[in-house]
């Protein structure tokens, strides 16, 4: 561990969660509640047409019809839908500033505070950020450059207006409105979220960014992320997310779809950093999200990385359906859970073409009085001919409050398949704490060390800039757990 | 006194392991524990740099004029004690170079020194791994991760040379070490030696302190230590074995 990430530690030992501040800015809402007039509502709002208000009707009159998902191992109070707002924008958004001139500087200084510069000369070089601020997108960085490799990179707000071709052919085709239930709900009241298109033969040049933050209270926020590589494109996609700290629990429900052509590839990357409650689980954010790719293309590869540490309660299964032939999908997971957090997540692999491959490598660490549950689902079409998949399923547990769970569904109606898989539940190794401690380092910085070369598979497939700010992020997790 | 330990009784587990212990070690000698298997040399080792699983019944340590029981494991090490493992664990995952980077600096903070920035101390580490005949490339591997056991004693030299501690306990370092691998590391050993700094080797075998020589020998059986001189008492039980000690 650098110096760096001790010092961070030391910084956070006072304040453990700093992005917990909120921002005091004016706000614009509606009434609570969901009802046909709150749709109506978001979608005046965002000047859509006619279409789109009647793709989220249909999917607000599925939902009206379904039940909440019931299999992960979690517990929580039932969720009340109409004591939640739907929409919150910071006022005076009603037209998306051009630029950042127009940008209220109470929300830059926001962002800067968060480590988030929004002006393009300090962001870091090769990353362009897309920032979501409640309900709405305020500012899209580098959106010249992508231009003039025909890239798209905006608000998916936008991409309704000036895209509908695409937005008509490809939202809602990876992950149905009649989904599930959180599904169905995310495509009636999405806000905003990104859209990403990469034309035909274009790598990418730099790393695409979404910044999610909820400020307001009691709001939900259901961002909606579509990201489609045309064929033999490459893009690599980071997203990261803060809250401020509240008493109350505050719902975000978003959808993440990926589509990749013949020959394409998309990267995504996710550092989730939600606020997770206090220590004794009071506050926090359920964080239900639906992330599903397709590669849909023959020799197609779609890669999920995740660091999950924030959130009340986590249900997340980022997925993979491996349609093209020779297509790969692959999953990298982290998931730290501390105090009375709760996580359920892992994924899906479907594989549906020939000679398809998945890997999924997850590591759980619970401290704690916490739950970490991983939940995966490995499925073999009849036309799988030859496909693999492997499966390594690490679990530690720090304490002997908190639990590990695996549960790994395996399906092959294809007997030519090679599954593997293996898992392990190990406690922390005394005898490496001893070890770490003889050569002076102190009980929680070798915690940290041990956690982190545990998670290390995972940590090194996060792109460079994400990479360091995991590794403290893991570091910090662990503060005060010990011992 | 550098190192003053009084009467030391141990226990682990309702088993009495150390009794009556007595030994001094002063600064600039090198000292050498000698005894058959379980009679106690490594658990005086590990009470030495703390490990919790120990009962203290009775004694005291004093270590550079602190309370030894005062210090928790890694203030001892951050003291200036180093213990060189007899079987060093594997930390999967975790690199040589962070590692000792962070150990060092936690000892420098102890002293009250400044820290040593990462540029200086990756020249630091590559030119002691140069000296003590270590392959750099040994440096991008996670810490004992996959070593062989002659690797892993090499490693434990150089961090040891890096740490350059005030008192090192080698604890069997030369067990499973072919000759070569045994001049590697006692070389290493007598490269660090200085008038400052002091060694407590604790061996099986006389053949080791072929290559280091030890201002005392100490004999020690069931739990005390039954005899100490000159290298001398190393040749007898070359000779004799353990037999007429106990």
């Amino acid at each position: 561990m650098n110096s760096e990430t001790l010092n961070t530690l030391d910084s956070y030992s006072k304040n453990k969660y700093k992005y917990g501040f909120v921002t005091e800015i004016d706000d614009e809402k509606p009434k609570k509640g969901l009802n046909e007039n709150t749709i109506k509502f978001i979608s005046q709002k965002k000047n859509e047409p006619e279409w789109m208000l009647d793709w989220r009707l249909k999917a607000y009159s599925k939902w009206k019809k379904m039940q909440e998902p019931k299999w992960a191992n979690l517990s929580f109070p039932e969720i009340d839908y109409q004591d939640i707002y739907y929409y919150s924008a910071p006022k005076g958004f009603e037209k998306k500033p051009k630029d950042l001139s127009e940008v209220d500087p109470k929300l830059i200084e926001t962002y800067n505070k968060l480590g988030i510069p929004l002006e393009e000369q300090k962001v870091l070089a090769g990353v362009a950020v897309d920032v979501v601020f409640d309900s709405v997108s305020v500012a899209t960085t580098y959106k010249g450059e992508l231009e003039k490799l025909g890239i798209i990179f905006c608000s998916i707000g936008e991409a309704i207006q000036k895209h509908p071709d695409l937005i008509k052919k490809y939202l809602g085709s990876v992950i149905p409105p009649g989904d599930h239930s959180f599904s169905a709900l995310n495509s009636a009241v999405f806000t905003d979220g990104s859209f990403v298109y990469i034309p035909e033969g274009v790598q990418c040049p730099m790393e695409l960014s979404t910044y999610f933050r909820i400020n307001a209270e009691n709001t939900g926020q259901f961002e909606r992320t579509l990201i489609i590589a045309d064929k033999g494109s490459y893009v690599s996609y980071l997203e990261g997310c803060t809250a401020p700290k509240r008493d109350d629990n505050q719902l975000h429900a978003a959808n993440v779809e990926l589509i990749a052509l013949e020959d394409a590839e998309i990267k995504y990357s996710t550092v989730q950093n939600w606020y997770p409650g206090d220590e004794d689980g009071k506050g926090g954010i359920y964080n239900f999200v639906t992330k599903r790719g397709l590669c849909a293309g023959k020799n197609s590869k779609i890669s999920w990385t995740q660091v999950e540490t924030g959130s009340a309660i986590t249900w997340k299964y980022p997925s993979c359906i491996l349609k093209g032939d020779n297509s790969i999908g692959e999953f990298y997971s982290v998931a730290i859970t501390n105090n009375f957090q709760q996580a359920d997540t892992g994924t899906k692999m479907t594989h549906i073409g020939r000679n398809t491959k998945s890997k999924i490598i997850s590591k759980g660490i619970s401290l704690g009085h916490s739950q970490n549950t991983y939940r995966g689902e490995v499925s073999f079409l009849r036309k799988a001919d030859k496909a693999r998949n492997y499966t390594q399923c690490d679990s530690l547990l720090v304490g002997n409050q908190c639990g590990a769970h695996t549960v790994p569904y395996i399906d092959s109606k294809n007997n030519t398949a090679v599954i593997e898989h293996e898992a392990s539940t190990s406690k922390i190794n005394e005898d490496q704490l001893y070890y770490c401690r003889q050569r002076g380092l102190s009980h929680e910085e070798a915690v940290s060390l041990i956690v982190n070369g545990f998670c290390k598979q995972v940590l090194q497939e996060l792109p460079m800039e994400f990479a360091v700010e995991a590794q403290k992020l893991v570091s910090i997790s662990l503060e005060g757990s010990v011992g | 006194m550098f190192l003053e330990i009084k009467d030391l009784s141990v226990k682990i587990e309702n088993k009495n392991i150390l009794k009556s212990l007595n030994l001094n070690i002063n600064k600039g000698e090198v000292h050498a524990i000698m005894g058959p298997n379980g009679s106690g040399k490594s658990t005086l080792a590990n009470v030495l740099a703390g490990k919790e699983d120990y009962e203290i019944l009775n004694g005291k340590i004093n270590f550079k004029d602190n309370d030894l029981f005062d210090l928790n494991i890694e203030e001892r090490a951050q003291e200036g004690m180093f213990l060189a493992f007899q079987y060093p664990v594997e930390i999967p995952g975790v690199n040589i170079t962070p590692f000792l980077h962070s150990a060092i600096n936690s000892k420098r903070k102890r002293m009250n020194e400044a820290e040593i920035d990462n540029l200086s101390f990756a020249k630091l580490l590559k030119s002691k791994a140069s000296d003590l005949g270590i392959n750099i490339d040994m440096l991008k591997r996670s810490v004992n991760t996959g070593f062989s056991g002659g690797e892993k004693k090499r490693y434990e030299i150089l961090q040891m040379s890096i740490l350059d501690p005030d008192l090192a306990i080698l604890d069997e370092t030369d067990s499973g070490l072919d000759i070569d691998a045994l001049k590697i590391v006692t070389d290493g050993v007598n490269k660090l030696k200085t008038k400052n700094n002091s060694f407590l080797i604790i061996t099986h075998y006389q053949k080791l302190l072929d290559y280091i020589k030890p201002d005392y020998v100490h004999v020690m059986v069931n739990g005390s230590i039954v005899k100490s001189g000159g290298s001398e008492i190393a040749s007898e039980i070359e000779k004799d074995g353990f037999q007429k000690f106990q």
